[in-house]
């Protein structure tokens, strides 16, 4: 089954990230990715840019409007995802549990949805 | 380049014959693995353009063994240029098919290479990945897209499973009872997973996934005409029989699914309904019974009611009863609720589903939802049955099943 590891952002997480711990916190990523990917299990992931950089685009009575940002600071937001292809929910936690992240927000495993479906 | 359906059946078949003899020469199952590949590669590419070979066996086992001799050549001169003492070469492979090359062996390995690809200490998703290339002959490309995970992913799981073949030092050869029929049961479950796969594709970008449905059958043609007197083997084949014949009736064009009441058994695979429930009438009838067995029986009642209404039910009620006592598992016990319905009536099938609720493997289940809801409604309780088939469509993750849960919620609505 395919998992989505939904991967948020707060201050705290950031400035670490940029700060003096960052790489080793990406020396954690690199070896769970690393893990991942010999395992079999990872099907894609990527980071998201700063929220700053965002477009947001609503339809106003039908007419398009696209706006910048963002720029209100949110206390959290969607920093990365990961998809996994795992033998269990379990397995997908535990691999949450491990993303460095996981120690300033709470992640989401939330599975997929198929294409696939049996008759009732 | 594109070989045609006869060639690719053909390669197909020859895939773990010519892997086998390899194996046997060479050892080194994940060398042999690479060079039986790149074979059949080449025969893809050259046989549709100049003609299949008299002997493809022959001509399949000496190309591998050419790219095999290659590749132990260049390990070989690599560890030369990294230790400087003299070693000498391996002589150089005759073209000619070498003695013994010319004629199939007279054992057939596919049984001895599905016990090894199904080993315990692979995962589940390695065996079915290695199983269907290393006996299957299907190319990493053609796996990865019938599980719809990027190609690298999958050859990922071949090269680990592989990996742990040598690390492990697993032997290529059948092993001793009781070992073997223990092994025998993680192939047929491996098997059973493969169509598994298969069979659930609806639609669109999973067309291809019906190929998995296919490549399960004839591995377990393969395995059956081997062990024929093995119960679980015919009763497994016949399983996967009954049930894709079903199959052009299971969905409309657009993949929506239609409940197995509802639909047009005019379009049911006459042939497989036939062969399947001979092989299963066969087997009953002087084997063991088992659980695979009783599976296909009960698919064979279905299939050969002329309509949904002349189900016998009775006779489905008792295969049921006989299968809770020889497998553990909460998805028979709600179908055997459905069969308890259809039987006594919905209040007592409702009665039997109260035994999951406590049961972790099942009760956030959307199926247990799902079969509740269809009791409910056929005891005319409709705002209940409501209720637990938007449940269920909540808790599904087949898109599929989430819009054909919906529409029966929505059919209860005024």
């Amino acid at each position: 089954v395919k998992y989505m590891l939904l991967i948020y952002d707060n201050a705290k997480s950031r400035e670490t990230f940029l700060g003096e711990q960052g790489e080793d916190l990406m020396a954690e990523v690199g070896a769970i990715m690393k893990e991942l990917t010999e395992s079999g299990e990872l099907v894609g992931g990527e980071a998201l840019a700063d929220p700053s950089n965002t477009k947001t685009i609503r339809l106003v009575d039908g007419v398009p409007a696209i706006t910048d940002g963002p720029f209100a600071e949110a206390k959290e937001h969607l920093g990365g995802y990961l998809i996994v292809d795992c033998e269990s929910v379990e397995r997908a936690a535990e691999i949450a549990l491990r993303w460095p992240n996981a120690r300033f927000t709470p992640l989401e495993v939330r599975p997929l949805m198929d294409t696939s479906g049996a008759e009732m | 380049v594109r070989a045609g359906t006869d060639n690719v059946d053909l390669l197909r078949r020859l895939a773990p014959q010519v892997l086998g003899v390899l194996v046997r020469r060479h050892g080194q199952f994940d060398t042999c693995e690479d060079a039986v590949q790149e074979a059949l590669l080449a025969a893809a590419v050259q046989w549709p353009r100049e003609g299949v070979p008299d002997n493809p066996h022959a001509w399949l086992v000496t190309v591998a063994s050419r790219r095999m001799t290659d590749q132990l050549r260049s390990d070989h001169a690599r560890r030369r240029r990294e230790d400087t003492a003299a070693a000498q070469v391996p002589a150089d492979e005759a073209f000619a098919p070498a003695p013994g090359d010319a004629q199939p062996p007279d054992q057939d390995d596919t049984l001895t290479l599905l016990i090894l690809c199904c080993h315990p200490a692979l995962s589940p998703a390695s065996q079915l990945a290695l199983t269907l290339r290393a006996v299957g002959g299907l190319t990493t490309a053609q796996i990865a897209s019938a599980f719809l995970v990027p190609e690298a992913t999958m050859a990922q799981r071949i090269s680990r499973a592989k990996q742990r073949i040598k690390a492990t030092a697993i032997p290529f050869a059948m092993p001793p009872e009781p070992e073997r029929s223990e092994r025998l049961r993680v192939v047929l479950h491996v098997l059973y997973l493969i169509f598994n796969e298969g069979y659930i594709a609806t639609s669109g970008p999973d067309l291809q996934r019906s190929e998995l449905t296919r490549e399960a059958i004839r591995l377990t043609r393969a395995v059956h005409a081997l062990l024929p007197d093995d119960g679980e083997v015919a009763g497994l084949l016949a399983l996967m029989l009954l049930t894709d014949a079903r199959r052009p009736a299971r969905t409309h064009p657009d993949g929506t699914l239609i409940a197995l009441a509802e639909q047009d058994r005019g379009l049911w695979n006459r042939a497989y309904v036939e062969e399947g429930t001979a092989l299963i009438t066969d087997a009953l009838a002087r084997t063991p019974l088992g659980p695979y067995q009783l599976q296909a029986a009960i698919a064979a009642v279905h299939d050969e009611a002329p309509s949904a209404q002349d189900t016998d039910w009775p006779q489905i009620l008792a295969l049921y009863e006989l299968l809770e006592r020889v497998s553990d598992n909460p998805m028979v016990t709600l179908n055997h609720a459905v069969a308890v319905a259809m039987v006594e009536g919905p209040r007592a099938g409702l009665q039997l589903l109260t035994t999951l609720e406590t049961d972790d493997r099942v009760a956030a289940h959307h199926r247990l939802d799902a079969v509740r809801a269809h009791l409910l409604e056929m005891a005319g309780d409709h705002a209940a049955a409501r209720a637990g088939y938007r449940s269920a469509a909540r808790r599904t993750t087949s898109l599929p099943e989430q819009r054909y849960l919906e529409a029966r919620a929505a059919r209860l609505t005024g």
